[in-house]
């Protein structure tokens, strides 16, 4: 506590939390917990209602007005449960796992900032709506998100059977793959933002949110972040299907109610850090930002602006759960390896080069913007008319000279393929020759019967 | 240093060792990781504390969550009961190991009891950009030819077990359409398209030795495991329907005994 007490106004952060003493930092770290098992509670009941109506059923609709009471009854339910530790297990662990998920899940809103400075009402004390920030702080909610997964792995590693443990090989993995794309990501805001606090990305975004400029960074986060916290289409450490339910097979009552816990809180943290790290943070809308002389941008507003953005990513994860079906683990990693990370690294390279063009070079940030634009799309439409010289030749051969067709391949009645042809049926020939002429058709009948 | 600073190292340093003893003393390999990864922490947690945040973090990033990682993925796969046998395998080496063990330490708290350690400069300094800008301009000026020597040396080890390790595929990959090709062509000399039936679910038996029946009622043996079908370990599907007919009897004979004999008999 004492270190940032004391040294008040840190270089390279926006935030000023001079003014805080131990008392605010303890009430806002009740107030952010506070908030983190409201907001899970009514994840629950948000997902499983969209979820149902995409599903066209009610959902849960009977505890509370709109059922809202429903995931509060199943809490209570998961408490009291009886406690179950399988024989087999490693105790200590068994137990430390679970601890160890929600722990790391509570740490990352540490330095999320939910607004710029608030004056608490009847007074003039102003304090930032934030707990803390220091120079590396997406650094610090990284390693938060990777000291998590221990919490998976040694649960599935404890639990002493099967499916957990290959569950928690899987999250392993997964993880590793899916948090280099991720971290690289994350780079390309930094290098445009020029820093790794969070209160100085947001400044930073005042004129433009980074999702627009990093389009490619922001769509790979949004994908390694579904990967990152187990979530259909890429929830294989607990795929009900293949492994019971992965890491937390043996888990019971309040030990699993944590893992629980923990996957909600995950959700609601990375979808926090892309709203505050791509969307502009607590600041306003373009419209609104402009009402008033930014009186959206300041005071209480701000909370409001970032609320509604990261529920509008939590709707995304619900809208993704409901579409996509879960992927194969192999086509899964072939994703993380073989696309995201060289997209990643790719662009990543790209947005340093350009920075350092623009800090080097001396170009002003308008004409940069104009010349990449046009680059971009001269690019695209360079790929997206270039003749493809691998698709072309097959379509060709397979007009110039159409297939011999054997309408019984291996034995089988099949259809044509495209491009080849049926074969005059034998009837046909023999209606043909009927219409030819009366007598011989005759004669050729009773030539068949003989 | 702060006293809050101080009453950090105290609280900490004194955890971190009692954990490292952990270390030495715990069988299982999986919590000796576990006392591993609690040590990193510490240490990330006292470069925050000595003002060097990028460090500390990156500590944390890197080696707890990547190198540890990967060191846990390869004991897991040890499973949940394996821990390291104690024999000797080298005659005296245990006693060989505590004599050094102590000569070392004898020597190390000479050496740190003698050292005297002068007041700390230039931290204010150094930090006055904050902590990653500064030492992004140290490695990246000063020290940029061996920041890119190691890089190379590192993309260069990465490569090299990537080539090391490489096997090229003798066989074409057989993807799902070449499998399903495969098995309509095995059709007509006897092959399915479907999975092979599971053993039969009966009321009073669940088990693998036991066919199921098709549709017609007969038995199909290839719901049984070839190796017990091969063993002679399968039971009859017959056996089983009669045990369960008997069942039958009993209870309906227990449940109205005077009115069972017109049963019997229609049976």
């Amino acid at each position: 506590m004492s270190i940032f007490t004391e040294t008040p106004g840190v270089p390279g952060i926006a935030a000023d939390f001079s003014q805080d003493n131990g008392w605010t930092y303890l009430v806002k770290a009740v107030l952010i917990i506070v908030f983190l098992l409201t907001s899970v509670l009514i994840a629950i009941w948000f997902e499983r209602r969209v979820v149902a109506r995409m599903q066209l059923r009610p959902g849960p609709n009977v505890h509370g007005p709109l059922g809202l009471l429903q995931s509060l009854a199943d809490a209570m339910k998961l408490l009291l449960k009886e406690d179950i530790t399988v024989k087999a297990a490693d105790k200590f662990v068994y137990l430390l796992a679970p601890m160890i998920a929600v722990f790391c899940a509570l740490l990352t809103f540490a330095v999320i900032p939910f607004g710029p400075e608030v004056t608490i009402p009847f007074t003039d004390y102003s304090t930032p709506a934030q707990l803390t920030d220091f120079p590396v702080a997406v650094l610090y909610i990284l390693a938060c998100a990777s000291l998590g997964v221990y919490g998976i792995v040694l649960g599935g590693w404890s639990s002493g059977s099967t499916y957990p443990l290959l569950g928690s090989v899987r999250s392993t993995a997964q993880v590793i793959s899916y948090e280099l794309a991720m971290g690289l990501s994350l780079v390309t805001v930094f290098i445009m933002a020029g820093s790794m606090s969070t209160s100085q990305i947001v400044d930073s975004q005042q004129s433009l949110w980074w999702f627009l400029p990093l389009l490619p960074a922001f769509v790979v986060y949004v994908i390694s972040m579904i990967g990152e916290t187990n979530r259909l289409p890429f929830d294989l450490p607990e795929a009900e299907g293949e492994l019971v339910s992965g890491f937390m097979t043996e888990y019971s009552s309040m030990k699993f109610a944590w893992f629980f816990l923990a996957e909600y809180i995950n959700m609601i943290n990375v979808s926090a850090v892309a709203t505050t790290l791509f969307l502009g943070g607590w600041r306003a809308p373009w419209p609104l930002s402009a009402i008033n002389d930014g009186m959206f941008n300041e005071g209480w507003w701000p909370i409001l602006w970032f609320l509604v953005k990261m529920w509008a990513l939590l709707f995304m994860f619900v809208w993704v759960r409901g579409t996509l079906l879960r992927m194969r683990y192999d086509q899964f990693m072939k994703l993380g390896w073989k696309i995201l990370i060289p997209v990643a690294l790719g662009w990543l390279v790209l947005v340093a080069v350009a920075q350092g063009l623009r800090q080097f070079a001396d170009v002003d940030t308008q004409t940069f913007l104009v010349v990449s634009g046009v680059v971009a799309i001269v690019l695209v439409a360079v790929i997206w008319f270039w003749p493809d010289a691998s698709k072309k030749p097959e379509p060709e051969t397979g007009d110039d000279e159409p297939e011999e067709f054997d309408a019984f391949a291996d034995g089988f009645p099949v259809p044509p393929l495209p491009g080849q042809k049926l074969p005059p049926s034998a009837r046909r020939r023999r209606v043909v020759a009927a219409e030819s002429g009366a007598a011989h058709a005759v004669d050729t009948e009773e030539e068949n019967r003989g | 240093m702060s006293p809050g600073e101080d009453v950090l190292f105290w609280v900490l340093a004194p955890l971190m060792v009692l954990v490292s003893f952990g270390l030495l003393v715990a069988r299982k390999a999986v919590h000796v990781a576990i006392c591993m990864v609690f040590v990193m922490i510490g240490f990330a947690v006292l470069y925050i504390a000595l003002e060097a945040p990028f460090l500390g973090v990156v500590q944390i990033v890197v080696y707890t969550g990547a190198v540890m990682m990967l060191f846990l993925f390869v004991l897991m796969l040890v499973g949940v009961d394996a821990s390291s046998s104690l024999v000797e395998t080298i005659r005296g080496q245990r006693w060989i190991g505590v004599i050094l063990a102590l000569g070392l330490g004898v020597i190390l708290s000479g050496v740190v009891v003698q050292t005297v350690f002068p007041p700390a400069v230039g931290l204010a300094e150094a930090n006055s950009v904050t902590n990653p800008v500064g030492l992004a301009r140290v490695l990246m000026s000063d020290y940029v030819l061996a920041m890119e020597v190691v890089g190379i040396v590192l993309i260069t080890a990465a490569v090299s077990a990537l080539v090391l390790t490489h096997k090229r595929r003798l066989t074409p990959a057989r993807g799902q359409k070449e499998i399903a090709d495969a098995k309509v062509a095995a059709l007509p000399q006897g092959g399915r398209l479907t999975p092979l039936a599971a053993p039969g679910v009966y009321a009073q038996n669940n088990a693998m030795d036991t066919p199921a029946l098709d549709p017609q009622g007969r038995p199909i043996a290839e719901s049984v495991s070839r190796v017990l079908r091969i063993r002679g370990q399968q039971r009859e599907a017959t056996d089983v329907l009669l045990g369960e007919h008997g069942l039958v009897e009993r209870t309906s004979t227990v449940a109205e005994p005077e009115g069972s004999a017109p049963d019997e008999e229609e049976r």
